[in-house]
């Protein structure tokens, strides 16, 4: 009789294992989830803004939000759902985003890609395989796009490249070697500042911009300004505001101002600047940094009067919210109602906070977002 | 818990109705093995911290090739599976943390300084006897220090000499080919070199392409693709040799040499436009070990061990071209490490035991030839202190241990995370509460620390001296109940079941700092762990010399993260663990014949802290067959085995990104003399 039980209850056991196990969930593109943030400003001249968020690498799980003035409405991962037939999705760590025309190109970095996705339905047009790309910027009907290798598994040719692409046939037409491991660019009259890190070969970093002649796609000069540099933001008077990393240890990061006409560094701040956005006369800053010494992090935020060049001492947070930022890792600046969005990173590998301020520094709203949320472009 | 298959009680039965018995070689190998299975039944009855065990035969029927794929078969084990044959595989018990398991090879720990995890995907399979997995510690006081020092211990036992009568040499000749481009020839000599002394030499090599289609989908609305995975081949070749003898005043030596050299491809993460990844690793490990075994008196007994260990690893990234060519790292890493263990007979009832364990770790690196940039080059002393006692009664057994660890680290630049002192205990219960003694309770408590490893701490970049160690508590309350039937269909069964808790405190985890290229290591996190876990055999003999072995395991996992009440993730199950899992081994031996089923199921996991449909991972399971015959010819023992893995080619992730094989298949034949 005992016997006869057991075998019932192994035979109900493994019965039990296997039908659970045979069944497995239908699989479907993940849906994008919509939030109502505000009243609803049908005539508002930006009509919204995207934000890339980078995803961790190897996640494949970069994503695309999108926030809709006109409704109120932020919409978190877009892309899935406007685009499911695209394999793993917008791609592996979104480094950047920028719009031109009625086209949406996202920097997609170890997708070795550029994706460009339709402005009004977000579908994807085609992507554009430039390996280890880093930033995009525009000009006259061409996408510029930095990358870090010029050429990849070359064991002499350390030096990366910017690609230029043609926004109307939407292919690589020309391609100029810079320094190495160049990140942001900026243009100004018909040339090309791009910051060059060296970030391959440490302590051996760059420390110079390197100037392309847009005309003749070639390399013009080198700017020596700092160690391992990172942004580039042009303001409207003519400047380019440059920022180095330092070397995470002794040398720390700093903030130069380069005068575009004579190609020289003109003024330097001396403190962190992570991330700016200049927006008219100001430019909005934070600098995020670890020391090897304290082991902690220190966040701090700051503007910048970009027309004399001086500090101001204004925040643009005013109420508070800073101390819930863990790790503040995009910024941008309405251009309109000048309201300031920052996003929080937080672990990098959980869901970031998008956050809104007011003109007066105060929080208007915020919202979860897709995982490392760090890049905006404005849609008018 | 005995093996997953019971061949053992079986051999045991079979002993005691000897007269059943042909006079077949495959029985007679059987009956070597009763002594040793008795006293595995008795240990698995009385330890008082949980233990699994796969050995010998059992470890034969089922589909592995390296030690990895053996312990998916565990309860209470996560085996982290980036793929492939070369591809990474390690394993965490009980969600404390890959770091927290210690994996010992024949007594000695097998370490990794550098990054605290080893790749049980490197060992294989075809020199390795035993394997058993302790949660919390080995239930003995006599042990090195070290056998104190983990959350879960592995144990790993090489092919012991073992002659019979009048024979004074054993010999194994093993080809394995199949899938992923395999051929992987094997060959085990033992010779008796005299009464006293016995030597051994194992000697293996693999070769695989690594290659194998898999599927990648979303669902009917999305994509559907099938693709080839590449960079997966591996050249592997390993040698191991040893020395045992015995002494005339009844002590026991041996003497173990280790060679392990792989040049393999590390397969990447499948993400969008980016399939295959061109790095590579190539891995030069070389170890020597012995150790010392002697009872001076009733009442003392000493064992000493001793190990020397060089480990090189060379990554190459094609992908990354610095100022001096493309991107090459190569780690150094040397171990030095000395332990003696003393145990004393106090009373009938009493014993107590001190070991002293040494260790000395260094690390050195180079990137393309030089210096790498910041590298501190960190030197770690190590003393363990165990203080352990016992007492053993009938029906009641209790132990309790100290452990005192001792760390000073000193690095040639920069901060050292310098000297680190801890006391950590262990309380273990083992209780016959009847007069039967197939039933017993056990309990144990168990607070334990990993340290950080080099890499936590020294890593360009991302390393942080300043950290703490991270901590686990772990209690646990079971029972095991196993039962021989004489002159019953059904001949043996056995269960056994824990119910367990556990805290993590200070987990050290990488955050990253200014960008996604530097992260740096803070102590944040503290996980707390529920668990259920259920271990059940049985062996039927069926008329017509038909014997039925099955096993089933069960695991139930509740693992939050309770870090920070503001986090999104606050309350949610932590990565990669399922909260249901189990196996379910069924195997038939019939004269010469042998058919095994097995099927292994992980329910859905999240690949990431926050539980939303962008991190779930959908159940992986698998169910694979083998078959074998054996025969003997002249004096070979000849065995033929086909081997069917994932027989349904389901789609499987373990890893995020990482695909499995779909249907692969494996043919051995060995000639055993």
């Amino acid at each position: 009789m005992k016997n006869i039980n057991y075998k019932l209850l192994y035979l109900l056991l493994g019965c039990t294992l296997l039908v659970y196990g045979s069944c497995r969930k239908a699989q479907q593109p993940v849906p994008e989830v919509v939030t109502t943030l505000f009243s609803p400003d049908p005539s508002s001249v930006v009509k919204g803004f995207y934000l890339v968020d980078e995803g961790n690498l190897g996640s494949s799980k970069a994503s695309l939000d999108y926030l809709d003035y006109t409704t109120g409405q932020f919409s978190k991962n877009i892309y899935g759902q406007a685009n499911p037939q695209v394999v793993k999705g917008l791609g592996d760590v979104g480094n950047d985003v920028g719009i031109y025309g009625s086209k949406v190109y996202i920097v997609v970095n170890n997708s070795n890609k550029v994706e460009v996705l339709n402005l009004h339905t977000n579908k994807r047009i085609t992507q554009i395989d430039i390996t280890n790309c880093r930033y995009v910027t525009f000009h006259n009907g061409k996408a510029y796009v930095s990358a870090y290798l010029g050429k990849v598994g070359d064991p002499k040719a350390p030096n990366g490249a910017v690609n230029e692409i043609d926004t109307t046939t939407l292919q690589v037409t020309r391609t100029v070697t810079v320094g190495r491991q160049p990140e942001e660019m900026a243009i100004v009259g018909e040339k090309l500042y791009v910051a060059n890190s060296g970030g391959y070969s440490p302590p051996n970093y760059e420390r110079t911009v390197s100037v392309v002649d847009l005309a003749s796609f070639t390399e013009l000069k080198r700017i020596d300004v700092a160690i391992n540099l990172d942004r580039v933001k042009a303001d409207q008077y003519g400047d380019i505001y440059v920022t180095s990393r330092g070397d995470y240890y002794n040398i720390p990061s700093k903030l130069f101002v380069i005068d575009t006409k004579t190609d020289q560094v003109k003024k330097e701040f001396d403190f962190g600047v992570s991330n700016l956005w200049i927006d008219g006369d100001i430019a909005y800053m934070y600098s995020y940094e670890f020391s090897h010494i304290t082991g902690k992090n220190t966040t701090t935020y700051s503007m910048i009067n970009v027309k004399d060049e001086t500090v101001l001492n204004t925040k643009f947070i005013t109420d508070g919210t800073e101390a819930q930022i863990k790790v503040p890792y995009g910024i941008a600046v309405n251009p309109v109602t000048k309201e300031v969005l920052v996003t929080d990173a937080k672990d990098y590998v959980s869901p970031g906070t998008l956050y809104c301020f007011s003109t007066a520094g105060k929080k208007k709203w915020s919202v979860i977002t897709g995982d490392i949320p760090g890049h905006f472009a404005f849609a008018y | 818990m005995q093996g997953l298959f019971c061949s053992n009680a079986r051999a045991q039965v079979i002993d005691t109705s000897s007269k059943k018995l042909t006079t077949d070689t495959v029985k007679r190998h059987h009956l070597k093995e009763v002594s040793i299975s008795a006293a595995r039944l008795s240990l698995r009855n009385t330890s008082a911290t949980p233990v699994q065990i796969l050995k010998g035969t059992d470890l034969e029927k089922l589909n592995s090739l390296s030690v990895a794929d053996a312990i998916r078969f565990f309860s209470g084990v996560q085996i982290k599976d980036y793929g492939g044959i070369g591809g990474l595989k390690t394993v965490n018990v009980r969600s404390l943390g890959t770091n927290h398991v210690a994996v010992f090879y024949d007594g000695v720990e097998f370490g990794n300084a550098q990054n605290g995890q080893v790749d049980l995907g490197k060992f294989s399979l075809d020199n390795i006897e035993e394997i058993d997995l302790y949660n919390a510690q080995k239930s003995t006081i006599f042990q090195p220090a070290k056998g104190f020092a983990a959350g879960a211990s592995l144990y790993l036992m090489s092919k012991q000499p073992n002659f019979e009568a009048g024979s004074r040499t054993n010999g194994k000749l093993s080809f394995k080919t199949g899938s992923f481009g395999l051929v992987n020839p094997s060959f085990l000599w033992q010779y008796k070199l005299s009464d006293n002394v016995y030597s051994s030499i194992s000697t293996e090599l693999t070769h695989a392409n690594g290659r194998y289609r898999f599927r990648t989908t979303n669902g009917v609305t999305g994509y559907d693709t099938t693709a080839i995975r590449h960079n997966g081949d591996i050249d592997a070749q390993r040698v191991e040799a040893g020395l045992y003898g015995k002494l005339k005043d009844s002590s026991a030596w041996t003497v173990k040499g280790y060679l392990y050299h792989s040049d393999r491809g590390l397969p990447g993460p499948t993400v969008n436009n980016n399939f295959d990844s061109k790095q590579r690793q190539k891995e030069k490990d070389v170890f020597i070990q012995s150790s010392y075994n002697k009872k001076f008196s009733e009442s003392y007994s000493l064992m000493l061990s001793a190990k020397y260990s060089d480990d090189h690893t060379q990554y190459f990234d094609p992908t990354i071209t610095t100022t001096r060519g493309l991107l090459e790292n190569k780690y150094d890493e040397h171990e030095l490490y000395l332990s003696s263990a003393n145990k004393l007979h106090i009373s009938s009832f009493w014993n107590a035991a001190l070991s002293v364990d040494y260790q000395r770790n260094t690390l050195d690196a180079t990137q393309n030839d030089s210096t790498v940039y910041r590298f501190v080059r960190p030197t770690r002393n190590t003393v363990l202190t165990a203080l352990a006692t016992e007492v053993l009664f009938k029906r009641f057994n209790a132990q309790a241990s100290l452990l005192g660890t001792f760390v000073n680290d000193q690095v040639d630049t920069l901060q050292a995370a310098g000297k680190k002192t801890k006391f950590t205990p262990a309380v273990l219960l083992s209780w016959q509460p009847f007069d039967n003694p197939d039933f017993r309770l056990r309990s144990f408590y168990k607070s334990i620390f990993r340290l950080p490893s080099f890499n936590d701490l020294y890593y360009t970049f991302i390393g942080n001296s300043l950290l703490r160690p991270e901590y686990t508590k772990q209690y646990d309350v079971g029972f095991t109940y196993n039962k021989t039937f004489q002159q019953h269909t059904l001949i043996y069964f056995a269960i056994q079941t824990d119910a367990y808790y556990n805290q993590v405190t200070d987990k050290i985890v990488a955050i990253p700092g200014m960008n996604l290229a530097r992260w740096t290591m803070y102590n944040l996190g503290k996980v707390h762990i529920r668990g259920l876990e259920i271990n059940s055999q049985a062996t039927w003999q069926l008329p017509g010399e038909l014997f039925i072995n099955t096993g089933i395991s069960y695991t139930y996992q509740k693992a939050i993260d309770v870090t920070d009440p503001t986090d999104t993730f606050y309350g949610q199950q932590i990565p990669y663990t399922p909260l249901n899992s189990g196996s379910v081994l069924v195997g038939a031996e019939w004269r010469k014949f042998t058919f095994n089923y097995s099927y292994i199921y992980v329910a859905s996991r999240y690949d990431s802290k926050y539980n939303s449909p962008e991190n779930y991972l959908r159940p992986w399971y698998t169910h694979d067959i083998n078959f074998s015959y054996t025969t003997n010819y002249n004096k070979h023992k000849i065995k033929l085995t086909g081997e069917l893995n994932n027989v349904f080619s389901q789609e499987n992730y373990i890893a995020l990104n990482f695909p499995m094989p779909q249907i692969n298949y494996r043919f051995t034949i060995s000639s055993t003399f």
